[in-house]
Parts: C-alpha cells; sequence; structure tokens
C-alpha cells in the first residue's frame, strides 16, 4: 500500500497565546512547535500499522518553512520511510495549503491520504476535504477506526452523539481522530535512522489568497471567582438563575 | 444571496438547523441581501424555517441524498449555489460540515472560515469573519477575499432570535454524481443532547476517582437536563467514552454553563472550555488553577458538593 500522511506544526500545547503589540498577529517570541497531535497520534500511527501488516510505504508531507524539518524528522523517527516539505516561507491558508498538497500528490497513486481531524492552531478540519474535492477522492472526516481488506475499507466516523461505518473502496482520504491508533514513541534507533531518510524539498505551486487574517483577539478574562459556601447550593442555584442566567 | 445549508437532526428541524438559518438571516442583513435555506430530503417542517429569517426554501429530494455522501452532498450545495447566485454559503461546523466545507470551498476556490462563532462584519472594507484559533485561547478576524465565500458556524455561537413567519418552499431539480462510500451502520444515542450542542456540561476529572464514582456527575446533569464531559486522562483510562473528552486535544465547547468537578484546569482543558458562558468550579485544592478561569466556585469534597447541588436544582425545579 502506498501512503502519504500530512503533517502540519503547531504550538506545544501549554503556550500561552500571546499577540503582537498592534493586535495583527501573534507573538511568536518562544514558541515551541510540535508536530500536530492528531497527525502525530492517529494519522500516522494507523498508517505505519498498515504498512506493517500489509506491505508498502509510508510518506509524511508538510507544506512549510525550512524550520520544520525538525518536526518532520520526528514523523521518520516514529517510523516514516521518507519525507517532502513544499517548501513555502510562511504559513498560508487551509485552500493554500490543500491546493499544494493536490498538485504534489496528483498521479501518484496514493491508497489512502491521512489527515488529522484538526490542526490544534488554526482547527478548521477542512484542509483533507478540500484536498479530496481537488483530487476527486471519497473522504471521511473523524475516522475512529478503518480496516483494509485489499482495495476496501471500513471506516468508522464519529458523528453528534453516535457513530457511522462506513464501506469505500480505495483510493480514499481520511482525518484522524482519537481512537484511530494508539500514540507512539520514537525510539533511539529510530531518532538515528531518521537523519538518513530522504528528505525532499519541492518548490510550491502558485495560488492565490483567498482570505487574510486581519488580526487577533484574546477572550475576555473572567473578573475573580465568586467563592460559594460548600454547605449552601440553594445559593449557588439561586446565583446561576439569577445572576448569570443560565437555568 | 446568502443561502444556508439547513441540516435536520434524526429527522427534523431542530436547533442546529435554527441556529444556521438565523444566522444567515443576520448575516444577509449584514450585506442587505436576502436569506434562503437549502434542505437537502423531504425533511417536514421546511416552511418553519421562515421563523428563523428564511425567505424561501429550496429542497432538493433525490434518492442519492438518503445517505450522507460528503461528495454528493458538496455537488447539491455548490449547483444550488450557481443557479441561485449565492454569494455566502453557511454550513454547521459539526461533523457533516467537517466533510463538506472544504469539499465546497475547494470546488468554488471559495475563501472560507470554518467554526466562525460571529456575524460577518464589513470592516475596513472586507467581509469579516471571526473564529476560535489555538482551540479558543484567541480569536481570530479572517477576511474573505472571493466572490464567493463559505462560513461553517460553531454550534451554540449567537442568540437565536425568531423573526419572520413561514418561509415559501420551492424544489429544486439538480444532477447528482453517483456516491463512492456506503454507509453500513448509523448509530445515534438518542435522548442526549450531544456535547457540541449542548447548553448545559456537567463535567468530571480525575478528582472523581473511578467509574463507579460516576453517579455523582450523572445525577447532577439528569437533574439540570444537561450532557456529560470528561478531562482527557479521564477517558485515556476509559473511566468513559472518548467522545466525552473536552479539550484542546478532545472537543471544543461553548455551553451556557460548565460545571467542572474534580478538574485542575490545565491550560489543555481550559482551551476547549473557557468560551462557555458561565463556569462553576468544584475543586478541593483552593489552589487549583481552574478557579482562575471560574466565574463560581466551590471549595470542598466533590463527593458532599454535587449531591448536594443536585439536591438543590431538583428543589428548584419542582
Ligand atoms: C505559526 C503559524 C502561523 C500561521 N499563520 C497563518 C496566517 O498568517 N494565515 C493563515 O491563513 N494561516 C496561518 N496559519 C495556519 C496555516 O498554516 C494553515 O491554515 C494550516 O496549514 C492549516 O490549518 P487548518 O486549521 O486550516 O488545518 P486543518 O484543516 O484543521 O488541518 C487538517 C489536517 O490537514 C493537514 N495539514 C494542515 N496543514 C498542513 C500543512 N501545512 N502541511 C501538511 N499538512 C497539513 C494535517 O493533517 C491536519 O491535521 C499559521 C499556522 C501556524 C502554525
Ligand atoms: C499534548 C497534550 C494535550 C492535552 N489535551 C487535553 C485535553 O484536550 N483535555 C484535557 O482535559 N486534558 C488534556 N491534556 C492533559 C492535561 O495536561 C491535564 O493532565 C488534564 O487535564 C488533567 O486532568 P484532571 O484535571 O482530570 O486531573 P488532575 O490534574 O489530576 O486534577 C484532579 C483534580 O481533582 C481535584 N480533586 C481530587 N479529589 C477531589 C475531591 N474529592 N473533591 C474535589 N476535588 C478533588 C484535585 O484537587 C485536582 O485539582 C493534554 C495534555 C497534553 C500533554
Amino acid at each position: 500500500m502506498k501512503l502519504l500522511v500530512c503533517v502540519s506544526k503547531t504550538p506545544e500545547t501549554t503556550t500561552k497565546i500571546q499577540l503582537t503589540a498592534d493586535g495583527k498577529n501573534i507573538d511568536t517570541t518562544g514558541v515551541q512547535y510540535i508536530m500536530n497531535p492528531y497527525d502525530e497520534w492517529y494519522a500516522l500511527v494507523r498508517a505505519l500499522e498498515l504498512k506493517e501488516s500489509a506491505g508498502g510505504t509510508v510518506t509524511i508531507l508538510n507544506v512549510g518553512p525550512a524550520d520544520n524539518d525538525s518536526i518532520i524528522r520526528k514523523g521518520l523517527a516514529i517510523g516514516a520511510d521518507d519525507a517532502v516539505r513544499i517548501d513555502v516561507t510562511d504559513e498560508k491558508d487551509s485552500l493554500f495549503t490543500a491546493r499544494q498538497i493536490a498538485e504534489y500528490a496528483r498521479g501518484k497513486d496514493y491508497d489512502i491520504i491521512f489527515f488529522g481531524k484538526e490542526t490544534i492552531s488554526y482547527n478548521a478540519s477542512e484542509v483533507g476535504a478540500m484536498v479530496a474535492e481537488f483530487l476527486d477522492l471519497p473522504y471521511i472526516g473523524d475516522a475512529i477506526a478503518l480496516e483494509m481488506e485489499g482495495g476496501s475499507a471500513t471506516v468508522t466516523r464519529d458523528i453528534e452523539g453516535g457513530e457511522e461505518v462506513i464501506e469505500v473502496a480505495t483510493p480514499i482520504a481520511l482525518s484522524a481522530a482519537k481512537g484511530l491508533a494508539e500514540q507512539r514513541i520514537p525510539n533511539m534507533r529510530g531518532i538515528m535512522m531518521a537523519k538518513r531518510k530522504p528528505l525532499e524539498v519541492v518548490a510550491a505551486v502558485d495560488y492565490p489568497d483567498t482570505t487574510r487574517i486581519a488580526g487577533y483577539t484574546k477572550p475576555e478574562e473572567k473578573g475573580s471567582v465568586k467563592l460559594i459556601d460548600p454547605e449552601n447550593m440553594d445559593e449557588l442555584v439561586r446565583l446561576l438563575h439569577e445572576e448569570a442566567k443560565v437555568i | 444571496m446568502v443561502l444556508v445549508y439547513a441540516e435536520p437532526t434524526n429527522g427534523a428541524f431542530k436547533k442546529v438547523a435554527h441556529e444556521l438559518v438565523n444566522y444567515a438571516r443576520k448575516t444577509a442583513d449584514v450585506l442587505g441581501v436576502e436569506c434562503h435555506a437549502l434542505v437537502l430530503g423531504d425533511t417536514p417542517g421546511a416552511e418553519a424555517l421562515g421563523a428563523y429569517g428564511a425567505g424561501t426554501v429550496h429542497r432538493v429530494i433525490s434518492p442519492q441524498l438518503e445517505a450522507f455522501d460528503a461528495a454528493v452532498y458538496t455537488v447539491a450545495i455548490a449547483d444550488a449555489a450557481k443557479k441561485l447566485g449565492a454569494t455566502v454559503i453557511i454550513l454547521p461546523h459539526n461533523s457533516t460540515g467537517k466533510n463538506i466545507t472544504g469539499r465546497l470551498a475547494a470546488r468554488l476556490e471559495a475563501g472560507s472560515v470554518a467554526g466562525a462563532n460571529a456575524v460577518p462584519m464589513m470592516k475596513d472594507g472586507y467581509f469579516t469573519v471571526t473564529k476560535p484559533v489555538f482551540s479558543g485561547k484567541a480569536f481570530a478576524d479572517v477576511q474573505l477575499l472571493t466572490d464567493v465565500k463559505v462560513i461553517s458556524l460553531a454550534g451554540n455561537s449567537i442568540r437565536v432570535e425568531e423573526t419572520g413567519g413561514e418561509a415559501t418552499v420551492t424544489d429544486l431539480a439538480i444532477d447528482l454524481p453517483a456516491a463512492k462510500t456506503k454507509v453500513v451502520k448509523h448509530q445515534v444515542a438518542t435522548g442526549r443532547v450531544p456535547l457540541p450542542e449542548a447548553e448545559l456540561v456537567v463535567s468530571g476529572g480525575r478528582g472523581v476517582k473511578g467509574p463507579e464514582h460516576w453517579d455523582v456527575i450523572t445525577d447532577l446533569a439528569e437533574a439540570l437536563g444537561a450532557t456529560t464531559a470528561c478531562s482527557r486522562p479521564v477517558a485515556d483510562s476509559d473511566w468513559r467514552p472518548h467522545h466525552e473528552h473536552v479539550g484542546q486535544t478532545g472537543v471544543a465547547i461553548r455551553p451556557n454553563l460548565y460545571i467542572a468537578a474534580g478538574i485542575s484546569g490545565a491550560i489543555q482543558h481550559l482551551a476547549g472550555v473557557n468560551n462557555s458562558k458561565t463556569i462553576v468550579v468544584i475543586n478541593k485544592d483552593p489552589e487549583a488553577p481552574f478557579f482562575k478561569a471560574a466565574d463560581y466556585g466551590v471549595v470542598g469534597d466533590l463527593f458532599e458538593v454535587l449531591p448536594r447541588l443536585t439536591e438543590a436544582v431538583k428543589k428548584f425545579k419542582g
């Protein structure tokens, strides 16, 4: 099986997001980056499991600047065979990113293109569906189980309050949610081997901007907490009803 | 024209559809254009979407729409938008929307905002939509630069107001491709509001100490008519199902009321819940970080406080 796993970079989860003084940008001073958890924990690992059971190759792909190579190397250390980075100097919007991935993957006959459920930075859940549309592939979002039998896939996806099971013939694209696989920690041997695995850098294709981020704001800070006597829950109910007006 | 995909919930138009249509109405008012709704299938009650602001409801009825296939739905919405000359298309940011929004934006090469949480505005001459980013740690103002624009709306984002009367319902014919996917099982728990749509949520953390103690959480949830949630370690230990896990790597929610018991308030947990309107924290440790993000706090043992709160709620509800 020929498998492609698209991975993005995101600020480490404990990052306190700060804005630049003019509010136009995120202040990235001191921000540490990681591979987006859904991509690393579930998409990449399920792809590796399929390769281990049925043979094939796992390629990881990132659209981003050269700084992202350390994140890509981590994917290689976890077990991907090779990697591609589509070289852009700045992160751009979902449609631009999807266009780059689609143009790279077109004609390369991947059986499955894996995505994460969403990036934990821009939280769009769009890139995978966009790539699927550009390549005319079926796409299943929020996959929590994937079983293969020859060229036929059975995918379980999360839906509100339940789940849906779908049968579909490859080639397909899907996004990985919690449950699809268990996180793997790279070992020393993997880390050493990753240094020698191929990482191809490809030029981006031109694509116009369809969106632009004009600026950012932060959520309003909460005022100080109102403490309620633990013996007096009638008072809490009264406040929730009369003051907060939520019950 | 603003065209909104009115999605039924288990065969009827409920809160999801009402909020979407009302959001579309408000968007149309900003632009000074008409608001039309699109219904895929023969769900009854389409004319009643008028009450939330749709002037006309266009209905596409076809056997190909009976089971969900994202590619087929995308063609239906894209072609309807083209035929009707829609310039803004609105979808839900839920499991359906997450399978369609990206496809639709790619098909129409339209700028999109996925997971918007406020009515668009014209700002500095640009059509601008706000959405939470970094799992709610910040909001981005996104300008959409294309003629046709796609927005998906996060649940519980606006106050739903009933405006108009009945909508005119007309049928629309669209050629649909054959589906490549086959739904072999569709299973939803009834009787419980799914987390992303829930207005009231009661959530438990590691402080609840094991699945055998969860009735303190579920009893309160039942008394309130709330949905239950949990922190990540709770789901990771299989004390509760994965779909209850809220936070940065779980479900992001914005209910009117979030009650957190035995949850410390780690930054990754807060990221997914801090846009809740009112937060109540119950923790025995007065130094627990969650108190800084709370509106109301109770310092105490949850095994005493929660049953007391449940009783108080029952008394209040009479
Ligand atoms: C530091 C930083 C700054 C940014 N600045 C901007 C900005 O100024 N303007 C702007 O519009 N966007 C910006 N972005 C976001 C931008 O890079 C894209 O929007 C992002 O790549 C896709 O995010 P999304 O939430 O749309 O992805 P989703 O649709 O949520 O992503 C789903 C999946 O698609 C795949 N994927 C997503 N992105 C990539 C990628 N780059 N390479 C390979 N696979 C990918 C992953 O599998 C991911 O799990 C920034 C991101 C970062 C980390
Ligand atoms: C990459 C990454 C992503 C993550 N994503 C998420 C996420 O999406 N969601 C999430 O929740 N976490 C996430 N986490 C985990 C997060 O960092 C915390 O570890 C987790 O939220 C802690 O869960 P908790 O509050 O239930 O447990 P703890 O931190 O152990 O807190 C338990 C609390 O219960 C209180 N308590 C104990 N007994 C009682 C009692 N009898 N009465 C009252 N209070 C009591 C204690 O004082 C304590 O504050 C993530 C971590 C990482 C590294």
